[in-house]
């Protein structure tokens, strides 16, 4: 069965705590994590209730895969309603604190209510109990984690935490585990930081057994892990590049969004690139890159381990960042460098590593000041809401300092903790924004790849590449090559890859592995872990009755088919000015009807009677 | 031939795959708290160190028990614990210089690594080939094949 069939709920606001069955009938038709934790999110929650009030909910969950040995099954992910979108937020992270709280015997954790005081959630197998964390309060996520290592001498204990940035508000804040892995995007952090909560701290040391099928799951994670080491992306590709393999390829086909979106190539992108990250440094000849590592159960294990150069002026006299943490994935990279014009690997690699120091997206962020460049430039913003820094495009001092001022709130940070979308409407320029539903912009440009746009403007949580890979098919050609540059075909491609995203996100694993692996290939993984009868068909069912369920959410949450929209810089006012797409924008309203069409919505985008009742919605 | 883990940690990832391996071998469930061998996180440093029972020749453990329950498997050379005898003193635990041999709370007995009989799990799973099961007499074959490799004669010379 691979779930452990137990659910915690925590009741911050009386500070009790509850054991309760997991709901299968709902495992059944959901499977796990994203799924069921949303199907139990839309059940419990009031759709139009405040984002950063107690009647929201917060659900950290696993999937039924996370804790066995399938490759990549250690993720878990944070479903809530998002402050920065007002839609559904589900935010997956990796590390290795998903596999602890299943360790210890736990599906998933419903947080309700607010807590009068600051507290964190402590679960040492069956024995949970809320602590005080005053003394937390204030501090960042790595010195939160040091502390409650400290304080319960326990050095294997995996920790999820939120930062200072959230505490002070920053609408973007992320759940920060294991000191650089994220649940990252919606402001997943800042519902936890309005209900007082700090942290999770989580040991087991029950593992995760009930395999329906132990020689079958065997047989078939064996082969799963055969196919992702012989496939160039997840067996060369991502080990030794990390995802910022991507950088030059993407900047090639001028699909690299820079400063603000204004241009989509980077002349700087090769400084900033795998490549670049692994060139020894002048200084002390030692290269950005020192190795990849691999979050729980990841036989790809893409992640950066990476060093600041301490000569740079970004660590100069500040040790606590001269050693190894999180590096330069591929969409920091872009979003702290190339959107805002940045060429500098030590200045974006410090501020990622602030990113995960004090617990904010870095995709947000970084956007958020491209758009405060563009306001700069302007003169939306002077040098008095700067203190006195030059805030144009391609200022690693800029970001540096926009970084520091966001992980504490500080001067400028609590208006670059507002988010794109509401900083460009405060200071007079909302078209400045480049956000879908308030989100921003992840690392690929729906000018010079249509389908993306599509994937944007229709995402569930606001622009993600995420909910909807296309740069695979479009770009990387798989599973089959389609023309970047063609709107054609693409409504059916986007719904498909939604759908099975859905699945894949719901299952434990790592959408990663779907550079290799189909639902063929992971279909027979749950279908051995759990009961039931788990077919790629069903599945496939399942991603689309979570996409639909999704849709039901936000369109009771107020939003409407007029939020599947793009930034009309996209579609209009700014078409590509070099590369493969030049004189391109983004063809939406091409694509959107017939998307609305294959979804089996009305034109204005509202899933019919006749689709709700075939998915049993 | 008898044969040992060998352990490259500069090829380590930090995966646990060897962790789930191992304690699903021996407990039947994936549990990397009840696994023999075990990854070290070097944060700072950025570097994944497995570690496990090296079969000591003159184990300590083996030596310090009061009661003979940790025996040498002469097929194996490991030195394994038999679970009946073993009383649960915990001499073994102190004995043991490396750390490798622990108490087991809900088996009342200490567990070490015992190589699988043979075949060891965590080799096995490991996805980059930092925990091999090479042949104990040949131990540094590679590093020495390594190493050959960068003196090889010139074309020509």
């Amino acid at each position: 069965m691979a779930w452990t069939r137990k659910v915690l709920r925590v009741n911050l606001t009386e500070g009790s705590l509850q054991e309760e069955p997991l709901n299968m009938e709902w495992a059944n038709d959901y499977l796990g994590q994203r799924g069921l934790a949303t199907k139990y999110l839309v059940e419990e929650i009031d759709p139009k209730c405040d984002a950063l009030g107690p009647d929201n909910k917060m659900i950290m969950t696993t999937g039924p895969l996370t804790g066995t040995m399938a490759a990549t099954g250690g993720r878990y992910s944070v479903v809530t309603k998002s402050p920065l979108t007002g839609a559904i937020a589900c935010s997956n992270s990796g590390g290795f604190i998903g596999n602890e709280i299943k360790s210890a015997g736990w599906d998933m954790v419903i947080f309700e209510g607010k807590s009068p005081s600051p507290v964190y959630l402590y679960l040492e197998d069956d024995n949970a109990q809320l602590l005080p964390a005053d003394d937390l309060w204030g501090k960042s996520v790595w010195e939160a984690d040091e502390l409650i290592h400290t304080k319960h001498q326990d050095p294997l204990i995996r920790i999820a935490a939120i930062g200072r940035s959230a505490e002070q508000g920053c609408l973007y804040a992320a759940i920060v585990n294991d000191l650089h892995r994220a649940a990252g995007r919606s402001g997943v952090g800042t519902v936890m930081a309005s209900k007082n909560l700090k942290a999770v701290a989580a040991r087991g040391t029950k593992g995760v057994g009930n395999i329906e099928n132990p020689a079958e799951f065997f047989k078939a994670t064996q082969e799963g892990k055969k196919v992702l080491a012989e496939n160039a992306v997840t067996g060369e590709g991502l080990p030794s590049m990390g995802t910022q393999v991507l950088m030059n390829v993407i900047n090639e086909v001028g699909a690299m969004p820079t400063r603000n979106m204004r241009e989509v190539q980077f002349e700087g992108a090769g400084k900033i690139s795998a490549e670049a990250m692994h060139e020894p440094r002048d200084n002390d000849g030692k290269p950005n890159l020192t190795t990849n590592g691999a979050c729980f159960g990841c036989t790809i294990a893409c992640g950066r381990i990476s060093t600041i150069d301490q000569g740079h002026f970004t660590v100069e006299n500040k040790p606590q960042y001269w050693g190894n943490s999180g590096g330069l994935e591929y969409e920091a990279a872009w979003a702290l460098g190339s959107d805002c014009g940045v060429d500098d690997l030590d200045a974006c690699t410090y501020a990622n590593f602030l990113c995960n120091e004090d617990g904010y997206d870095p995709i947000s962020f970084g956007s958020t000041v491209a758009a405060a460049m563009e306001l700069y430039e302007a003169g939306a913003i002077t040098k008095e809401h700067t203190d006195g820094i030059d805030f144009s495009f391609g200022s690693a001092e800029a970001l540096a300092k926009a970084a520091e001022w966001v992980s504490t709130g500080e001067g400028f940070g609590k208006d670059l903790g507002l988010g794109s979308k509401r900083l460009c409407e405060k200071y007079g320029h909302p078209e400045f924004s480049m956000t879908v539903k308030g989100q921003e912009f992840p690392a690929y440009d729906p000018r010079g790849i249509q389908g993306i746009g599509l994937a944007y403007a229709t995402s569930n949580r606001g622009a993600c590449h995420l909910r909807g890979y296309t740069i695979a098919s479009e770009i990387l050609g798989i599973p089959e090559k389609t023309d970047p540059l063609e709107t054609e075909g693409k409504a059916e491609l986007v719904k498909a890859f939604q759908d099975a995203t859905a699945a894949v996100d719901s299952t434990g694993l790592c959408v990663f592995t779907t550079f290799a692996w189909t639902l063929e290939d992971i279909a027979p993984q749950v279908n051995a872990a759990c009961e039931g009868d788990w077919s790629a068909d069903k599945m496939l069912e399942v991603g689309e009755r979570i996409w639909n369920m999704e849709r039901d959410f936000n369109m009771a949450a107020g939003l409407t088919g007029k939020d599947d929209t793009l930034p009309k810089r996209l579609t209009k006012d700014m078409a590509a000015n070099s590369g493969p797409a030049e004189g391109k924008v983004n063809n939406l309203a091409e694509m959107l009807p017939k998307y609305y069409e294959v979804r089996g919505w009305t034109p204005d985008g509202v899933p019919t009677d006749e689709t709700r009742q075939r998915l049993g919605l | 031939m008898l044969r040992s883990l060998q352990i490259e940690p500069e090829k380590c990832t930090g995966c646990l795959q060897c962790e789930m391996a191992c304690s699903y071998h021996a407990e039947g469930v994936f549990n990397t708290a009840k696994s023999r061998i075990k990854v070290f996180t070097f944060h700072e440093e950025g570097r994944f160190v497995p570690y496990t029972c090296t079969q000591c020749s003159e184990a300590w453990c083996m030596h310090a028990c009061p009661v003979e329950a940790i025996v040498i498997n002469e097929t194996t050379g490991a030195k394994e614990v038999i679970d009946d005898i073993c009383v649960g003193c915990k001499v073994c635990t102190i004995a043991c210089p490396f750390g490798t041999i622990n108490y087991n709370t809900e088996t009342k007995v200490t567990y070490k690594c015992d190589l699988c009989g043979g075949d060891p799990e965590c080799a096995k799973a490991c996805p980059t080939q930092a925990i091999t099961y090479v042949d104990s007499d040949h131990g540094g074959l590679e590093r020495m094949r390594a190493h050959a490799a960068q003196n090889l004669p010139q074309e020509g010379a």
